[in-house]
């Protein structure tokens, strides 16, 4: 076991009153596995997994239940022990590549500088191992690549640098956050195949946050489903998708029109918007948008369950 | 000849240049084709989708279908009607026909003013009408795209992405247009509410008989919305065609490349699905490779590929490519 979260809760006290933005997350990651959390904005994928990263700062965040890295609790750990596995065994690629890099250094001396930090190695060998990271990546030229500025690359190739970046030092688990929302079609594509590639080359298990099912479903063993803080639905890849339990899932999934066959005259909507975390309904936060709501949604908080295949859902539970 | 007959837009070998740097800077003046030599024909009542990576010159071309930039090579026509160089005093009265959507609904709202006042600004500007028509008026609209009426006294701030582009299309529909041009309106929205706005924007054609100009990254949300769609690269069509047939059966290389790259929901076991994987990025617009532009990336170029360019060809009724070698359809 990589990874083992459990009951994780992350508030924030801001002006309005207390916000629950993850309100008891649990989940398990074995090596080399890949779990897809998707949810939309402010659904809390982005901040559970900053919690994990102990990258949360905030002063006025709270956090509570327990993250296990390789049997070892992170909630509390010092800063400085955190700083040694961060980059180290567990590494992250954000959204967004330009604002991850440094813009007046060459890519090079970046992801140099990176394996330097965590490895006692001199400067010629750290830049010999940027370069087979680079060709790891597929640059087409890494050795010329290393010596360009972040603002000389594309989107892609950005993304790119910053993947190897992550992979320095062969992280035990990689967290990436929407890694491809900034990126076309074509490029995403090429990404995820290197995600999957290095997952069998360095053994890394990892934690791939989107909002997009198709990449869940191309990507991920097994898939989390997150609305309002908590996980509403969770299972393999193969449950999920050709058995969707929770109304959300199914919803979700019934609103993305298809690439293929007959198109729909209207597409199935899901009416309202997401729920704001300061004002939360009382029972199910879903239960408002729900087609399926009925009296024991508007009290009680449905609970996930222990099965592999859950859904937090009172209908499902019922049936 | 009526302009019922006319098509509605058409673009005659239309280009966008722009001029970069200044004869002091390292390379000397230079100019990027943003968009080049494209000839689009948009006919009433229809929604023709643009489709294309970034950078691919979609909302350049968007940009200049409705002269919020001025048109470097071509022309423009409107109803028949050439409006490539018109002023803008002689375009003020077309405007009004032809509007506009933008991608980040809260970028095209002013923050300090009352989103009702938003809606009536346009009303005010063209229309002829006393202030309580134009109260009536908005609260028709906020109807028509599904916000409250009680909304009207609310800032840009109060909504939600989804009302806040809600808010972006009724003004762009407050003076009765025959033509919006819809860029990339829903990519900025969350999965759920997309399929909320693309409705309604299926309802409001219906309703008002919009013709639409329809572009967005998302390949299967432009299937949805499109009668016929038009794949960009680099500046130029590569291919057009009816919408289903386009996706079922792309003819173009890089349609295929771009249609077989989009991941789908797939509940068979093996995930990964026969995939045309583009190697490289695509050019940059200012030094575009000879030949066909897509030479470098494309997985059957030939010597032919790399010195002569395809043109825009019909190849079957409604279907044109610019490709040496299309995939036979």
């Amino acid at each position: 076991m990589i990874l083992s979260v459990r009951d994780l809760r992350v508030s924030f006290r801001t002006n309005d009153g207390l916000v629950r933005a993850i309100d008891g997350v649990s989940f398990d990651l074995e090596e080399s596995e890949i779990l897809g959390v998707v949810g939309e904005s402010g659904s809390g994928k982005t901040v559970s997994l900053l919690a994990v990263m102990g990258l949360i700062t905030d002063p006025n965040a709270i956090i509570e239940g327990s993250i296990r890295y390789k049997g070892r609790e992170l909630v509390g750990l010092p800063a400085r022990e955190l700083r040694r596995l961060r980059g180290n065994e567990i590494a992250m690629i954000f959204q967004d590549p330009m604002t991850a890099l440094t813009p007046v250094y060459t890519i090079g001396w970046q992801i140099a500088e990176q394996i330097r930090a965590h490895q006692n190695i001199s400067k010629s060998k750290a830049m010999a191992r940027v370069e087979e990271l680079l060709a790891e990546v597929n640059f087409p030229n890494p050795h010329e690549a290393m010596s360009r500025y972040p603002h000389q690359l594309s989107g892609g190739m950005r993304q790119r640098a910053v993947i190897a970046m992550a992979l320095s030092c062969n992280p035990a688990l990689l967290v990436a956050d929407e890694p491809t929302t900034a990126l076309d079609v074509t490029v995403q594509a090429g990404i995820l195949d290197l995600v999957r590639k290095l997952r069998a080359t360095h053994k890394s298990a990892v934690v791939f946050i989107t909002h997009d099912m198709g990449v869940v479903s191309e990507l991920a063993d097994r898939v989390m489903v997150m609305y309002a803080g908590r996980v509403v639905e969770r299972g393999s890849r193969m449950e999920l998708f050709s058995d969707p339990r929770h109304p959300y899932t199914r919803a979700l999934l019934g609103s993305i029109p298809p690439l293929t066959g007959e198109k729909p005259r209207r597409l199935p909507a899901i009416p309202g918007s997401p729920p704001s975390l300061l004002r939360l309904p009382q029972g199910c936060a879903f239960g408002p948008r729900c087609p399926v709501q009925y009296e024991p949604c508007v009290s009680g908080k449905p609970d996930l369950g222990a099965s592999t295949h859950a859904a937090a859902c009172f209908r499902v539970a019922q049936a | 000849m009526t302009s019922k007959d006319l098509p509605i837009l058409e673009t005659r070998s239309l280009g966008k240049r722009f001029a970069i740097g200044t004869r002091f800077s390292a390379e000397g003046k230079r100019t990027v084709h943003a968009v080049d030599n494209v000839s689009l024909t948009v006919w009433r009542g229809e929604t023709v989708g643009l489709v294309g990576e970034s950078g691919c010159g979609k909302s350049t071309l968007a940009r200049c279908l409705v002269r919020l930039y001025d048109i470097s090579d071509g022309k423009l026509l409107f109803e028949g009607d050439d409006i490539t160089t018109k002023s803008l005093s002689e375009l003020r009265p077309l405007r009004r026909r032809l509007q506009m959507v933008f991608q980040d609904p809260s970028a095209s709202l002013n923050p300090r003013r009352r989103v009702g006042d938003l809606v009536a600004e346009p009303l005010r500007i063209h229309g002829k009408l006393s202030s309580r028509e134009i109260t009536q008026r908005v609260a028709e609209l906020f109807d028509l795209v599904g916000l409250l009426p009680d909304h009207v006294m609310r800032y840009p701030h109060e909504f939600s992405g989804g009302q806040r582009q809600r808010l972006g299309i009724a003004r762009a529909i407050a003076l009765n247009p025959d033509l919006v041009v819809l860029d990339e309106p829903v990519s900025a929205l969350d999965v759920s509410v997309q399929a909320q706005i693309v409705n309604l924007l299926a309802d409001l054609q219906e309703k008002l008989k919009l013709t639409y100009i329809f572009i967005a990254h998302d390949l299967s949300v432009v299937r949805q919305v499109s009668t016929r769609i038009a794949v960009m690269y680099l500046g130029s069509i590569v291919e057009e065609g009816p919408a289903e047939e386009l996706f079922a059966t792309p003819s173009h290389p890089y349609s295929q490349a771009l249609i077989s790259a989009v991941p789908v929901v797939e509940t068979t076991p093996s995930g990964t699905s026969k995939r045309v994987i583009l190697t490289g990025d695509v050019p940059s617009p200012l030094n575009p490779p000879p030949g066909c532009r897509f030479h470098p990336r494309c997985p059957i170029a030939v010597e032919r590929c790399r010195t002569e360019r395809p043109v825009l060809e019909e190849r079957k009724p409604g279907r044109k490519v610019a490709c040496h070698f299309p995939t036979l359809i």
